[in-house]
């Protein structure tokens, strides 16, 4: 027979993780289970309307028939590439930079590039909404100081609106993958560089070899994270093109899944089309990650 | 070498001004009245409307009511968030008991489950719980955060000795005992950096109140500040006060705290 002593040792734990079990089981599991079985239903958000049993009309009718649903698809495919994806390009050469032996002040120029990801949505999307203003407008202005061609009218064409939104995604964003990759290239012994130097490897050849292959596991995370992340985008162009009325801006532009996904439901209050929404973004998000681990594994058997 | 130190700092300043550019211009603009804000060529220097901006604001939209709401929802989240993940971490690092890394898996890979595939029954099940447009949606379901586990877990596992605990028991300390005498004071490093990326990130939360506090009174900074945005007598100088001032907090912790919330919020991403 064990000792009190020792039987509460034993259940101590339980008692300690319990919280987070009781409130995922409440507050997550339950919604999640309750996603799934809404998306075979008709069923309205409000009100007390019986549901109704479609099987998979919502799927068939999103993917076939929704004007929307590809539209935003596209968009946010787009926005991928040119907001959450293209700022790698950036961070990845910008870590190497702050990472010189040479650079002093790292700690303030990191400080510096990562205050954007620490910043709430709404206080960067007004900034930038003025900043990008075609008459008045920082940008319109700089522009104008070395050409005199037609003021570009950012916020109100399809295109200017996806600009924006990339520049938005990547300005707030790049600072945080800066400091995954200098985590990352710290960790690289700098040995190996050395070596190479000896062996009259120049700066590119050397990141080229020996960076790039070494740090493909953390380039492959980041990337994971931010397909992830940027499958996700709503904030940014909601707030932009101005909510659920305006749908995107001219032609839908801004329009993306996750935004239409919330419209769906908490403007249409369709209930059961949003749940099957939901769960066609998941399996895309998925597809992308298994693309690029596929990738990743190809580099590096390479 | 050195003669690439000059070009190499001239572009990182360079492209700090880039990031830091935006942030410069929400307080100089929060300074010119409504009908000055934009103006050709831009302004670039402060104004004098802040008086004017200051009362703008609180004719358009209840701010006192709103920062209180922010405020209260984030300290709230930030100290539950603390006492339950300090607790849970402390079970995953320093007990050992059957199903401990399944159980431990199971945390982490809650983390790995998008918000939006339960966010519509969510919402449905706080409408029938009485909820909506009150803090508690907002506060009670993220209680025991799952980052926050993780990263309590990781952090005890390390700095805790197995013999303190040992020594603390047979000295005739209760397991909840150890827990607030022990476990909480020698946490401070770790509660530090969980407690600002609790409260920024709850802070900085858009769509959660969005949905669940749709009134305005009821609702915090960043979405009153967004529905004066799209409203059509948006006066913007009292708009960008408002993103000064919900700003500014964030900008003081992080320039206290900066190593921590960029450990912190890269916890997860960066092995340490």
């Amino acid at each position: 027979m064990a000792s009190p002593a020792a039987r509460r040792q034993k259940i101590a734990p339980y008692v300690f993780i319990a919280p987070f079990f009781v409130l995922f089981v409440v507050f997550g599991l339950y919604p999640i289970g309750y996603s799934i079985w809404s998306s075979f239903f008709s069923m309205k958000l409000i009100g007390n309307a019986a549901p109704e049993f479609v099987g998979f009309k919502n799927y068939v009718n999103v993917l076939t028939v929704d004007p929307f649903f590809y539209t935003a698809l596209l968009n946010t495919v787009i926005l991928l590439f040119t907001g959450s994806l293209l700022q790698h390009f950036i961070a990845l050469p910008l870590a190497i930079l702050i990472n010189g032996r040479f650079v002093r002040g790292r700690e303030i120029f990191k400080t510096a590039y990562f205050l954007p990801y620490i910043t709430s949505t709404v206080s960067v999307v007004v900034i930038f909404g003025t900043l990008f203003d075609t008459n008045y407008g920082l940008v319109n202005w700089a522009i104008g100081l070395f050409s005199d061609g037609e003021k570009i009218r950012w916020l109100q064409e399809a295109p200017g609106i996806k600009a924006v939104l990339s520049v938005i995604l990547n300005w707030k964003f790049v600072g945080f993958n800066m400091v995954v990759y200098l985590a990352g290239l710290q960790a690289i012994p700098t040995e190996l560089y050395e070596a190479a130097e000896v062996d009259g490897a120049g700066k590119l050849r050397q990141h080229l070899s020996i960076t790039l292959p070494l740090l493909l596991p953390v380039i492959f995370f980041a990337v994971s994270l931010s397909i992830i992340g940027g499958m996700q985008i709503f904030e940014e162009p909601y707030i932009l093109t101005g909510g659920y009325d305006n749908m995107g801006g001219d032609q839908n532009s801004g329009l993306t899944v996750a935004y239409y996904l919330m419209f769906t439901a908490f403007k249409a209050y369709r209930l059961g089309k949003g749940s099957a929404i939901a769960w066609i973004l998941f399996l895309v998000i998925l597809a992308l990650n298994a693309v690029n681990r596929r990738v990743t594994r190809h580099l590096e058997n390479r | 070498m050195t003669k690439r130190a000059l070009p190499t700092h001239f572009v990182l300043a360079l492209i700090g001004l880039v990031f830091a550019l935006p942030f410069w211009m929400v307080f100089v603009l929060a300074s010119w009245r409504g009908g000055e804000v934009l103006a050709f060529p831009p302004h670039l220097w402060f104004g004098d409307g802040l008086r004017e901006n200051w009362e703008q604001l609180l004719e358009r939209i209840p701010f006192a009511r709103n920062y209180f709401n922010s405020f209260g929802i984030a300290t709230l989240s930030t100290l539950f968030n603390l006492f339950f993940c300090t607790m849970a971490g402390y079970a995953f690092a320093k007990y050992r008991f059957k199903g401990r890394d399944f159980l431990y898996g199971f945390v982490i890979a809650t983390m790995a489950v998008p918000g939006f595939l339960n966010l519509i029954p969510f919402y449905k099940m706080m409408v029938k719980f009485g909820w909506i447009n009150t803090w508690l949606p907002l506060v009670v379901p993220g209680m025991a955060g799952a980052f926050g586990i993780f990263l309590m877990t990781q952090f005890l596992t390390n700095s805790v000795p197995d013999e303190l605990l040992d020594a603390a028991r047979i000295d005739g300390l209760t397991e909840f005992g150890i827990l607030t005498r022990i476990i909480f004071p020698l946490a401070k490093p770790g509660l530090a950096v969980l407690g600002v990326v609790t409260f920024v990130g709850s802070w900085n939360n858009f769509t959660g109140p969005l949905i669940l506090l749709p009134k305005v009174e009821s609702t915090t900074l960043p979405v009153a500040l967004s529905a004066l945005n799209s409203r059509v007598d948006n006066n913007l100088g009292a708009l960008m006060l408002g993103n000064a001032l919900t700003l500014l907090p964030l900008i003081v912790a992080f320039v206290f705290f900066s190593k921590r919330i960029i450990a912190g919020l890269t916890a997860g991403a960066v092995k340490q």
